[in-house]
């Protein structure tokens, strides 16, 4: 009923919902959902499924999520697995490592990721390094979760992409998806990860809605962590992305389609670890590269990628300097003019196409 | 056996000194000694509390020899260590126990090894406590395959069974506890966790923050400050606006306990757990306690404090010598015995030492091992392009 009410919230295209949990006599076929209902569904599915799971953060509870990613979970599971915290995500954070450390396997929301960095010591000096530091004696099971990079007019102090910044670590995982597939698949293996993972979702997302195919909306339906995908096949030139940004590689994969460039759009999906090897044998049949993100240029997703193409069997197939469309190198402006100039926009994109390309 | 009688009496007859006791005379053993005796100890200060611990500790001559053996064990190991480090065998961290000895053993006799610890980096006392060996510790210290985490942890990273280390962020480790003590109630198994930091931490932001949520949720947490007066080279008056630090959880009730004497921390220790397990929620101690040693390694310890000031305490208050008088005084073990278990401990130590200065250090093959848990083999990169390590799980 919960899943009925939250379909037919999210507007849209809500028809086909009711098909699915309530009428078993019907095939289910292939449903519009948006990325938030989709993380919504993986966390129901995955609370139900294992009892040490539980949700903490603040406002997932009562408020049903400060963006109702946890929608109705309260209502469904009650105080002792979902947990309203105070405004102290230092204190959280390692409250959620610690029961981590200790048999629960907990999802830790950050508001944003902005804020993740009041608790960042927890996530790498009590999280990610544990498993190193007691040469396998002490794990650490947890997913944190919450909404990364720009969102719109919110400001420097709220926009900031940790892609680069948690993908830096040892011993952590990274995810980033992109559309509700990417979300509800990755959602359940970084739960199912008995490692920590750091799960980069993005705000403008979560109300855009995607198809998922019958088989993404089964219970046990997991994307594997690591492995990126082909969103979409092409010769000229291979664009890597990654969250948000895929889709706007996509829409220029569109136009650039009209003038005869056929790109390949490889979504990410992980940051960290990152597959290299499906990038690697993309630049090796288009010859170009062209990464795509919304973070800052400095020591960023798009720089290690380059770097590791230089230093792989892909470097000798470039005909062109493989380069890096990212947000400007500055903090986040708020003025709806500036903020649009400040991350990467199709015309970026498609200008680096071309000039990567010659035309 | 006259001899023995008359001791007996005397005691009997009430001489109450420092340690004066009744002592109880159960069935005689064939060494005559006295079974178990009353001591007692000293009255902790009270936040919030209606009553404290009792005011009396009864020990069994068990259990007094058990703490006492500990205690040296702990001692010794910790002076070997600083003979290691000055040969540079141990380099680093090493952040010395010695003088704290009667908090690790204190605790542990009011807990179950069931329940569970956390601790900040001096830690290689509630190593041993929480199942360590001494050889594992040692060799830990000495970066060696043999050590409790395989050598690829040191002095501040050992883990055990529902021992989680040994951290090296000051304060870190608090929330943690927390955290410890949310799963324990969650998974209802009457465990609670004992979340141990010092007089420096005590300042920590965060540890403010886990006391709200402890407090708010009732978490099984009892939470420990081990005063020994000084942060690294600060002293408590130069760095804390209260150094009332029972009184620092404020809404959580707390205790301030003798952390010198190992009966008084037992008790505190009981009581505390007591509470925490009725579901009252957090508790908190503070056990004045004192280190021999600086800081760590690196400091020499008197730039802050004074030799006559150390040498007081290790002459008045010394937990092994306060347990040892103790015991003596009340026939509860001879000289001879106690003797015996200076020297086996030592040999221990040695045997120990030994094995931590000839154990081979890990194998390259483990550099990056360790990575995940559970996963199968990857690929690290070495420090240059061509260099691709293997990581196992």
């Amino acid at each position: 009923m919960a899943a009925l009410r939250c379909f037919l919230r999210s507007g849209k295209n809500a028809v086909a919902a009711g098909l699915r949990r309530e009428i078993h006599q019907t095939a289910p076929a292939s449903l519009q959902v948006t990325v938030r209902d989709a993380l919504n569904q993986a966390m129901d599915e995955e609370l139900e499924r294992d009892d040490r799971v539980f949700l903490l953060g603040e406002e997932v509870a009562q408020y049903d999520g400060a963006y109702k990613v946890s929608r109705g979970l309260w209502k469904k599971y009650g105080d002792k697995r979902i947990i309203d915290t105070p405004i102290t995500e230092m204190g959280f954070a390692g409250i959620a490592v610690g029961s981590a450390m200790a048999g629960l396997r907990p999802i830790c929301e950050f508001m944003t990721f902005n804020f993740s960095m009041q608790a960042i010591d927890q996530v790498i000096n009590s999280a990610a390094k544990t498993y190193y530091m007691s040469a396998g004696l002490q794990s650490v099971p947890i997913v944190f979760r919450g909404p990364n990079g720009a969102s719109a007019g919110v400001a420097a102090q709220h926009s900031q992409c940790f892609a680069a910044w948690y993908g830096h670590c040892p011993g952590l995982k990274v995810v980033s998806p992109w559309n509700s597939e990417d979300a509800r698949g990755l959602l359940k293996s970084a739960i199912r990860d008995d490692n920590p993972v750091v799960f980069l979702e993005n705000e403008l997302m979560y109300g855009v809605p995607f198809e998922l195919s019958e088989e993404a909306q089964s219970k046990d339906f997991t994307v594997p962590i690591g492995k990126a995908k082909i969103e979409r096949q092409g010769n000229h030139i291979t664009l890597v992305s990654h969250s948000r940004m895929v889709g706007h590689c996509l829409d220029a994969a569109a136009v650039l389609a009209k003038e005869g460039i056929e790109c390949e759009v490889i979504n990410l999906r992980t940051i960290r670890p990152m597959d290299i090897e499906t990038i690697e044998a993309s630049v090796i049949k288009t010859n170009h590269l062209v990464t795509v993100e919304g973070g800052w240029p400095q020591f960023g997703v798009g720089a290690e990628i380059c770097a590791r193409i230089m230093e792989g069997p892909a470097f000798n197939y470039l005909d062109a300097p493989a380069v890096r469309v990212t947000g400007v190198d500055i903090p986040m402006p708020y003025a709806k003019i500036l903020e649009d100039h400040s991350v990467p926009q199709i015309k970026d994109i498609m200008f680096s196409v071309k000039k990567t390309l010659n035309v | 056996m006259r001899k023995m009688l008359t001791i007996i009496s005397t005691v009997l007859r009430g001489n109450a000194g420092k340690n004066g006791a009744r002592a109880v005379v159960a069935a005689r053993t064939y060494a005559d000694f006295t079974q178990q005796a009353t001591f007692d100890i000293k009255k902790c200060d009270v936040h919030k509390l209606e009553e404290g611990p009792p005011l009396t500790s009864t020990l069994t001559r068990e259990d007094g020899l058990k703490y006492y053996r500990t205690m040296q064990t702990m001692r010794r190991m910790e002076l070997k260590a600083d003979q290691l480090y000055k040969q540079k065998i141990i380099r680093g961290f090493c952040h010395l126990y010695d003088g704290q000895e009667a908090c690790a053993v204190g605790i542990e006799a009011g807990i179950n090894l069931t329940d569970h610890l956390i601790t900040a980096y001096r830690a290689h006392g509630y190593t041993l406590t929480r199942g360590g060996t001494v050889r594992e510790i040692m060799a830990e210290l000495t970066g060696r395959r043999g050590g409790i985490a395989k050598g690829k942890g040191g002095s501040m990273h050992m883990y055990a069974k529902n021992f989680y280390g040994g951290n090296g962020i000051v304060g870190a480790q608090v929330p943690l506890g927390a955290g410890v003590a949310l799963a324990c109630k969650y998974q209802e198994k009457n465990e609670l966790c004992v979340c141990l930091y010092g007089d420096g931490a005590a300042n920590q932001g965060q540890i403010f923050e886990t006391y709200n949520m402890a407090s708010l949720w009732k978490l099984p947490c009892i939470f420990i400050c081990e005063n020994n007066k000084y942060g690294m080279g600060t002293s408590v008056e130069r760095a804390a606006a209260s150094t009332d630090y029972y009184k620092r959880g404020d809404f959580i009730p707390g205790l301030r306990v003798d952390g010198m004497d190992v009966l008084c921390v037992k008790e505190a220790t009981k009581f505390a757990a007591d509470f925490c397990r009725s579901g009252k929620g957090p508790i908190l101690m503070e056990l004045q306690t004192y280190r021999y040693h600086g800081h760590s390694m690196s400091d020499p310890g008197v730039s802050y404090r004074t030799r006559e000031e150390i040498q007081e305490v290790r002459s008045k208050s010394d937990p092994i010598s306060m347990l040892k008088d103790r015991m003596l005084n009340n026939n509860m073990a001879s000289v001879e015995e106690l003797k015996e278990i200076d020297i086996e401990v030592r040999k221990e130590i040695e045997d120990a030492a030994q094995f931590a200065t000839t154990d081979p250090e890990p194998p390259l093959e483990d550099l990056c091992n360790h990575i995940f848990y559970n996963e199968p083999p990857m690929d690290v990169r070495g420090t240059n392009p061509w260099s691709k390590l293997k990581s196992m799980s």
